[in-house]
């Protein structure tokens, strides 16, 4: 589940940004202390042994350490103003054991000598309350220890280094060509992340890494008084795992088309006088008639389409019913797995799960429980193949190793089973998007994700978009409003007849995937090229009110 | 971590000298939490966690800066108050700037539980223990979550406001399932005193659901008249409690906007039975008595009779309209009738029970029009009773729809929204004509 936000911010009402959560016992930091340098690991190792020895000392059979900083930059702004500027910072341990067979987690922003001590403790008699009421202990997939390592972002420009003047110039000029163009509101931010995070265990791994995230993003929304509607269109940017690189954008990283699209890197000032041509176009667009439509899904949408589909329902957890009081359980099995032969989709569709991709939200060096990150096939042409876990899920699968999808959105927070990237791999054979559309009789372009909404099984689902565009005998002949369309998963993904070959694969995701109680939030990027399912069920959204 | 009203007075007093901005802020805030997860009967994960924090924010004409820290010697708090002044010189001018308020009266609120503060480990153990033996008795399979939090906020200002607060909250819900996955049941409760959380007794409600939900026929997707249980209600309403907000409909981009511009105070926008309020004071929900503008929560009308009464306006907006500020709701508490909800169902000829709904997300902001899915047991209902299970459906529907086709309230209770864990008091609703387009094989 991708995570609702409710803005709360003062003067951000509906229609407004989505905020990414902010994670919890964040506090506001100056730009300059965002820059200086944190704990040392020398420091941080010395902190975390005595962790590990309280907890050893006090009954833990197993225990681990994740020191961590956590730094976010919010820069928000409307029109001719900003809004807010906020730096955060949240440093502070987590600790989890294994005691009496049952986990204990505690977590403190104490970090001295003392502290660790108190807390290992604390992590220790909360395993303890635990395991008078478990019914299995905790199995541990064995994990080598790989001594002092570490691991970074491989980020060209540090998006906090980059003066907020020069951000604030940005958004400042974003919003100007909207405006200029006839948008009524426009609102606009850069939200940056650098989680700088030490992970120490009792297998003998001591992991110091750094993650850099960004998301540069826009909403235009255009009011026409008349009717007194209104339409946005959001920006086509990804979050990314990059740098401020991200918005230095080469005409190779553009996809060119009915509207400009984008690869890896962004070109915020074009997207934004597209957009506001966009949302001017979607006030005077054609309301949708209902039907079965062919739908030619572009990766900007499609990933999400795949995240809620495809990424949740292969999540171990789920399947086991981990998760069945909160973001629900799966379609899936154990049984359909083993069985070998379980047609999830068409045998066009191969899903492949990674940590590991350049500019992804979920690359990283090693997992939150010290486990070497890795890739996987999940649906290998159209079957079942395999799930996501994590070391006291392996055995379940009869796997040796965890597949290293371990996560904690914060030092605050136990890590526990998230899903790694999880991408649709391009088509095989030559095939464009111009080639794709010249086949589509009656059929709907959706470019961007809009509305999203599915089922805690993940049978029956319901999605929108920023752009559609109605095609007709082969040719794009104009565009649609209020258009969302409604599927059962497996037959959705059985329809599936074409996807565009690895020239137009391109990445999107989320900063805000949602899971588990405490609710988390997980970084997450999906992989597609544009891909074409047929005879897809389309509603009509309009309503009237009053 | 908590400091009492006199600790956190004392320190805030101690960092407020040492301004020499314009205006100042100070803000100090605690927390302790544990928590507790379980699944497949027995216990997942679980865990602690303590934080104190100290917010400053210096004001230097229309320019602020802002700095925190976690830190309490001198030192430290001196160095937080001359980087929150060094921002502040360094932002631009924020047209929107609104200068501090100056001393507020505000009323001792009701939050704070002692009972609950005093929660352990063991204790939340204890109380999943009682859960989980109602669920293996049942034959079935229990996943839930306990949470419990302790939290404190005080702020203080260099035109002399100073607040406090204290609050407890304790969130328990439980799912049970049977093992070949063809039944589910639901239960969520909300308080702030621990003392009215009975495990035992929302763990039998998600047994009997679960047991009830097997075999779930398919019906038609189509219009029907619904009864929503209040865990239902909370849920769907709750992103038009967060919309109730003058200035986005002011500038047209809210089911609140008037075609033609303004908004919609004034106007009959739902059935007559519909009463939406806010009230600190409330003893079954009740909310701190100031906000973080420092300005006092006070009880206060928002739908009356079916009316818009008030809309938030922040104190901006509210200066650019030139009209009186008002804070956003602190709570929401919406009125309802004395039937329960055997009653309600007595006195259907046909309809749906509706125990839970699931993935609500906003379709179109302008008619606050939603989909999202029921879950947890679904029911037929013909001639008063309940005939049998019936598959789950997707919703595409506006609240503001549905309110509007209100045929009766039952008796309000406080529940939780699955999503945001915030709880609200409302009435199970019944309406007519509400949405169902497709359906879901989901259990």
């Amino acid at each position: 589940m991708k995570r609702k936000q409710f803005i709360q911010m003062a003067g951000l009402g509906l229609g407004a940004l989505a905020m990414p959560k902010m994670p919890f016992g964040s506090r506001l930091i100056d730009p300059a202390e965002a820059m200086q340098e944190g704990m040392d690991a020398a420091t941080k190792k010395q902190l975390a042994d005595a962790a590990l020895n309280a907890a050893r000392s006090s009954g833990a059979t197993y225990a681990d350490v994740r020191i961590g900083r956590y730094l976010n930059q919010f820069v928000i702004t409307r029109e001719n103003r900003v809004q807010a500027i906020a730096n955060t910072e949240s440093f502070g341990v987590g600790i989890r054991v294994v005691a009496g067979g049952a986990w204990g987690f505690a977590a403190t922003n104490d970090v001295t000598m003392d502290g660790m001590a108190k807390t290992a403790q604390r992590a220790v008699a909360v395993a303890k309350a635990n395991a008078k009421i478990i019914t299995e202990p905790v199995q541990l997939a064995p994990q080598q220890g790989y001594g002092e390592v570490s691991w970074k972002t491989p980020i060209e420009k540090n998006t906090f280094e980059v003066p907020l003047k020069e951000k604030i110039d940005l958004l400042m000029s974003v919003n100007g060509i909207a405006m200029q163009n006839g948008a009524s509101f426009i609102n606009s931010g850069i939200f940056s992340v650098d989680e700088q995070k030490y992970f120490a265990s009792t297998d003998g791994s001591y992991i110091d890494q750094d993650v850099h995230r960004i998301y540069p993003n826009f909403n235009v929304t255009k009011i026409d008084k008349a009717s007194g509607k209104f339409q946005t269109r959001r920006s086509l940017s990804s979050p990314v795992g990059m740098g401020y690189e991200y918005l230095t954008c080469p005409p190779g990283s553009k996809i060119p088309g009915i509207v400009t699209r984008y690869k890896d890197r962004y070109d915020i000032l074009e997207d934004v006088k597209n957009a506001t041509a966009d949302v001017t176009q979607k006030i005077a667009a054609k309301t949708v008639e209902p039907g079965k439509y062919d739908l030619v899904l572009d990766p900007s949408h499609l990933w999400l389409t795949i995240h809620e589909s495809v990424a949740h329902p292969t999540e171990l957890d789920r399947v086991l019913g981990y998760e069945a009081n909160y973001a629900g359980t799966s379609f899936l099995s154990m049984d359909k797995l083993r069985s070998g032969n379980f047609h999830f989709g068409s045998p066009l569709m191969n899903i492949h799960a990674d940590k590991l991709q350049p500019g992804s939200l979920g690359a990283v060096g090693y997992d939150d429980e010290g486990v070497k990150c890795g890739e996987w096939e999940l649906v290998k042409e159209g079957v079942l193949v395999n799930f996501q876990a994590i070391r006291d899920q392996a055995h379940i699968l009869g796997l040796k190793h965890s597949q290293g999808c371990c996560y904690s959105q914060s030092w605050a927070d136990v890590q526990f089973q998230r899903m790694p990237n999880v991408s649709l791999k391009p088509g095989k054979t030559t095939l464009s998007v111009d080639d794709i559309i010249k086949d589509v009789k009656k059929g709907i372009y959706i470019i961007g994700d809009g509305s999203f909404s599915i089922d805690q099984q993940r049978y029956n689902f319901q999605f929108g978009g920023q752009l559609f565009y109605e095609i007709e005998d082969g040719k794009i002949v104009g565009m649609l409003k209020d258009v969302a369309y409604q599927a059962v998963n497996q037959e959705f993904w059985n329809s599936l007849v074409a996807v565009a070959d690895e020239r137009d694969y391109r990445m999107g995701g989320a900063f805000n995937d949602g899971k588990g109680q405490p609710a988390q939030s997980n970084a997450v990027s999906h992989g597609s090229a544009t891909s074409r399912f047929n005879g897809v069920n389309v509603i009509n959204t309009a309503r009237k009110i009053g | 971590m908590i400091y009492t009203r006199e600790e956190a007075q004392k320190l805030l007093k101690k960092v407020l000298s040492y301004s020499k901005a314009d205006e100042c802020e100070v803000s100090l805030s605690g927390s302790d939490s544990g928590n507790i997860r379980y699944a497949r009967n027995s216990v997942s994960t679980s865990g602690e966690v303590n934080q104190l924090s100290l917010a400053v924010s210096s004001s230097y004409g229309k320019k602020t800066g802002n700095a925190t820290i976690n830190e309490f010697d001198d030192g430290s708090l001196q160095k937080v108050v001359q980087r929150s002044e060094e921002l502040a010189q360094l932002a631009p001018e924020n047209p929107e700037h609104m200068p501090l308020l100056g001393p507020q009266t505000f009323a001792d609120s009701i939050t704070f539980v002692p009972e609950t503060a005093a929660i352990t480990p063991d204790t939340r153990a204890e109380a999943v223990g009682k859960s989980i033996q109602v669920s293996k008795d049942a034959g079935l399979q229990a996943a839930g979550y306990l949470e419990n939090t302790t939290g404190f906020e005080a702020v203080m200002n260099s035109k002399g406001l100073f607040a406090y607060n204290k609050a407890t909250d304790v969130v328990f819900s439980i799912t049970t399932r049977n093992e070949e996955g063809t039944g589910s049941g639901y239960a969520a409760r909300g308080y702030n005193d621990v003392t009215k959380l009975d495990t035992l007794s929302a763990t039998k409600i998600a047994t009997t659901k679960a047991s009830g939900s097997i075999g779930a026929r398919a019906i038609e997707p189509g219009k029907y008249t619904v009864i929503l249980e209040p865990v239902a209600v909370a849920y769907l309403l709750e992103s038009m409690f967060f919309g109730l907000d003058a200035r986005s409909a002011d500038e047209g981009r809210s089911f609140m906007s008037k075609p033609g511009g303004g908004n919609r105070l004034g106007d009959q926008l739902m059935d007559s039975k519909v009463n939406i309020y806010t009230d600190p004071f409330n003893p079954d929900l009740p909310s701190s008595t100031w906000n973080r503008e420092g300005q006092p929560n006070v009880k206060r009308s928002w739908i009356e009779g079916g009316v818009v009464k008030n809309l938030s306006y922040s104190r901006y907006w509210a200066q650019k309209k030139g009209v009186d500020p008002v804070p956003g709701p602190s709570n929401v508490i919406m009125t309802g009738g004395t039937d329960t909800l055997e009653e309600m169902i007595k006195s259907t000829e046909k309809g749906i029970l509706v125990s839970r709904l699931w993935y609500i997300r906003m379709v179109d902001p302008q008619t606050l029009l939603l989909t999202g899915l029921t879950r947890d047991g679904t029911f037929y209902i013909e001639n008063g009773e309940i005939k049998f299970p019936v598959k789950n459906f997707r919703f595409n529907e506006s609240p503001v729809i549905m309110l509007n086709n209100v045929e009766a309230l039952g008796k309000p209770e406080r529940t939780i929204s699955v999503e945001s864990y915030r709880s609200y008091l409302v009435p199970p609703i019944k309406a007519r004509d509400f949405t169902f387009s497709s359906l879901s094989d989901a259990v």
